[in-house]
């Protein structure tokens, strides 16, 4: 590992160098004389664990925050941004895993936004309507994306199109995509990919920092590996595995990714029962949830994984068909009925659903056990001690009990949340998505956790968008299509049988 | 229903589609229709005589300014509580200053358009720098001002001229000056708000201030800008309520409601109070809807609690009938 760079030889002079790049924060020294090196149409992937400095180089690189040392050179200039908006009038362009889109105003309003095309003192609709038309069309998109629509009526797909043709607007020689297909569906993502090909041909240098090994391999020309805010490596794709690169950001060879299945003699009776379930997005919904099992859920985008979670937790509840648990037909209508029933679910969306961001992760993991109490019952300080327990259970590193969720990392969020739950004793964890955007080492940590909890007599659901995953927890797996579960695999299927299930093919037996 | 009815039906309903028009227009016609039948059931005068409309309409013109500067703060996820106040302010000075002569108006004109930049100057910079909540800045200052009109005047004070009061009696043809004056706020604003790029950032800081601001919009200027258009129209409310009163006094604007009832208009026209989406169009039909009701009180004689009774339900059964609205369109 002397030479960090691949000797193939390059196209010219680089777009973008970054150089010996330092960023301290109190108590932290966030990145460690980075440097990295972008080419004209070629697709840089950036990797490394949560933490490892990927989203502090990118504040970086577009002005949001401001480097102790090294230099930025863009088109052979240094250049110094104070601002994200100086970036991008100097042709470099982020997008951010939340876009920066109004939903209440048209396409061409966004892209125009703080910029709108003026005539004689007074927007000029008709230009910024017509360049956003032609902005669209390079993207082969103004077929279904037209510059009137609110962006209320896009898909998340059509939104991050949006956001692709405003930097264009910028005409961006340097576009950086932030994990851009975490909420896309296959389909979409090839969509995606074509225009990331598109913007390729088109000279344009992409830096695209993502989780999701497969999609580096597919489109990523060269790669580099963060680990603890130092740069490891810089790779061509073609020179490097997968396992490799996870050596690489974690440094030590991931031997087992996931925890053994469970023994049959440890799955116990059933747990739920779900026969007919059905409401507006979901119908002929039959499962049982046994204790001591992970049963995972796949299935495309749309398929109703999530749909399932809510209508099992109550938030949209099942509308018609019974609910057995223990053995007595119950009614789940709200969620709070569902955590009576020692139900809990860890959602997909941890910042939005799962977590009170500005509260400490004490109050966090007491939050759902308060809430089932009477409003005038005090909180112990045996249940501040419970809370401590937890929290070192499920291992989240923070600075202590009183710090605001809103500063840890994706990780460690997840699993202050998990502790909410356990804080309940529940005896049914849903899981949607529980390693979204969570780096390898916590992904395993998780993983592990989540089989600690069905060995210790709990029923485990985990939705994933991640074959692997369900496949390596799932005990049992069952595979969503079009509302209604389209079939069940026993443990360890292969990831075909699953995608043909997923998709309607017929398994030909 | 024949299928040829029903295809006009729906033909009809892709044309008002197409027109985008606020939902809050269906509920004005409702209104309109209700009152109608209602007066004519009861036999209480011709809803539909010139008369009792110009009447509805100069009704709508003192609620009607204010609530368009309202709707500039609110679509950019600001309000103002101290519009009542500003337009207590307005009427007794500018009746104090022109003590009856003609000769008097432009500099009574003067202080009080300069009083209202100042208020609204003050209200965005208080907003904005020390981000103190605009709820809070707006019952502050206009406690301030109300504590000030109350300790210098207790009630009418001066008088303006009669050729002031053309602004408030005459017409131009068969159209009152007033609602001529009306109608060039709501179109003055409509057009500041879809034409001008002032227009889209108010739009852009109230849908999210961050975005707006990461896209380059100097955001404290906008909303500092949308509060001086807010007290503007509030000293011209004030000035048209003198104009019909012929002195001013302290209470004229608490007395009128008219800090809540610009917020009620605007929410009823269907902007959002969380900011970003809206807009004067709105806002006026609100306003209408409320002058209609007023009408039809009047003419059918109801008891006025009753008559805050079923304003205040309208006004929430709108208000959810917009939430039941758009949760559906997310679906």
């Amino acid at each position: 590992m002397t030479d960090t760079t691949s000797g193939q030889p390059k196209p010219s002079q680089p777009v973008l160098v970054m150089r010996g790049i330092t960023k301290r924060f109190p108590g932290v020294l966030a990145l460690n004389d980075v440097s990295l090196e972008c080419y004209a149409g070629e697709v840089h992937a950036i990797v490394g664990e949560n933490g490892a400095g990927k989203s502090t180089l990118m504040k970086i690189l577009v002005g949001a925050y401001q480097p102790d040392s090294g230099e930025i050179v863009l088109n052979g200039r240094p250049v110094h941004f104070r601002h994200p908006r100086e970036a991008q009038s100097s042709s470099l362009s982020i997008i951010y895993q939340e876009f920066n889109l109004l939903p209440d105003r048209t396409v061409a309003q966004n892209i125009f936004m703080g910029r709108e095309p003026v005539r004689r003192g007074l927007i000029d609709n008709r230009a910024m309507v017509e360049r956003t038309q032609e902005l669209l069309a390079q993207l082969k998109a103004d077929h279904y994306i037209r510059p009137n629509m609110l962006i209320r009526q896009l898909s998340v797909a059509q939104q991050q199109i949006v956001e692709i043709a405003k930097s264009l607007s910028f005409e961006a020689r340097v576009l950086v995509m932030d994990e851009p297909t975490a909420a896309l569906s296959p389909s979409e993502i090839e969509i995606l990919f074509r225009i990331v090909e598109d913007l390729k041909k088109r000279g344009i240098a992409l830096v695209y920092i993502s989780h999701r090994f497969n999609e580096i391999f597919q489109i990523a020309d060269r790669v580099t590996v963060l680990k603890d805010g130092e740069r490891v490596a810089t790779r061509d794709i073609n020179d490097v595995t997968a396992s490799g690169l996870v050596h690489l950001m974690v440094g030590r060879e991931l031997s087992q990714y996931y925890p053994p299945y469970a023994k049959s003699e440890d799955i116990g009776a059933p747990f739920v029962t779900i026969q007919n379930g059905g409401n507006a997005r979901l119908h002929n919904i039959n499962l049982e949830l046994r204790r001591g099992e992970v049963v995972g859920v796949a299935g495309l985008q749309g398929s109703g994984r999530t749909e399932l979670a809510r209508a099992i937790f109550g938030a949209e509840p099942f509308t018609s068909g019974t609910i057995t648990i223990n053995g007595k037909t119950v009614r789940i209508d709200r969620p709070r009925s569902a955590i009576q029933s020692n139900i809990g679910l860890l959602t997909e969306d941890r910042k939005q659903e799962g977590l009170a961001l500005k509260q400490s992760v004490r109050d966090n993991v007491l939050l759902a056990q308060r809430a089932l109490r009477g409003i005038f019952s005090r909180v112990t300080r045996k249940a501040h001690e419970d809370a401590s327990q937890l929290v070192e259970r499920v291992d989240v590193r923070s600075a202590g009990l009183d710090q605001q969720v809103q500063y840890l990392s994706g990780g460690n969020q997840q699993k202050v949340v998990l502790a909410k739950w356990l804080a309940t004793d529940v005896d049914l964890l849903i899981f949607d998505e529980p390693t979204r955007g969570i780096d390898v080492n916590a992904k395993s940590n998780i993983h592990e956790i989540i089989r600690q909890l069905a060995q210790a007599g709990k029923a485990v659901l985990m939705i994933s968008s991640e074959l692997p995953e369900v496949i390596g927890m799932g005990d049992r797996i069952l595979v969503m299509r079009d509302g209604t579960i389209a079939g069940e695999l026993p443990k360890g299927p292969e990831e075909t049988e699953i995608m043909l299930l997923a998709t309607g093919e017929q398994v030909s037996i | 229903m024949s299928v040829q009815s029903r295809a006009r039906l729906a033909r009809i309903r892709t044309f008002i589609d197409s027109l985008n028009l606020p939902a809050v227009y269906l509920i004005l016609v409702i209104t309109f229709v209700t009152a109608y039948l209602l007066t004519t059931l009861f036999g209480r005068g011709d809803f539909l005589s010139s008369s009792t409309l110009t009447n509805m309409m100069v009704r709508s013109v003192a609620l009607g300014i204010v609530a368009v500067g309202q709707t500039f703060v609110i679509l950019g996820a600001s309000i103002d509580l101290s519009v009542a106040y500003l337009i207590s302010v307005t009427a007794v000075m500018a009746s104090y200053i022109m003590q009856g002569e003609t000769s008097n108006i432009p500099l009574a004109l003067a202080v009080v358009l300069g009083i209202g930049v100042v208020v609204g100057t003050v209200n965005g910079l208080i907003v904005t720098r020390l981000k103190v909540n605009p709820l809070i800045t707006t019952l502050g200052t206009g406690l301030v001002m109300h504590g000030i009109l109350n300790a210098s005047f207790d009630n009418f004070v001066g008088a303006v001229p009669s050729s002031f009061q053309v602004l408030g009696y005459d017409n131009v043809g068969p159209v009152p000056v007033s609602v001529l004056l009306l109608a060039t706020v709501v179109l003055l604003g409509n057009f500041i708000l879809q034409r001008t790029t002032f227009g889209a950032h108010l739009y852009s800081v109230g849908g999210s201030e961050e975005t707006a601001r990461l896209s380059g919009v100097r955001t404290s200027r906008v909303i500092i800008g949308a509060h001086i258009i807010c007290s503007l129209t509030a000293v011209l409310t004030g000035l048209f309520i003198v104009s019909r009163t012929g002195a001013g006094a302290p209470w004229l604007g608490p007395d009128g409601v008219y800090d809540l009832e610009s917020i009620a208009v605007t929410v009823l026209g269907g902007t959002a109070l969380s900011g970003g989406k809206g807009g004067v169009w709105g806002t006026i039909a609100g306003v209408f809807i409320f002058a209609i009701l007023a009408t039809l009180f009047n003419q059918i004689g109801m008891d006025t609690y009753l008559r805050q009774v079923l304003r205040g339900l309208i006004i929430i059964i709108a208000v959810a009938a917009y939430q039941y609205r758009s949760k559906e369109q997310a679906a």
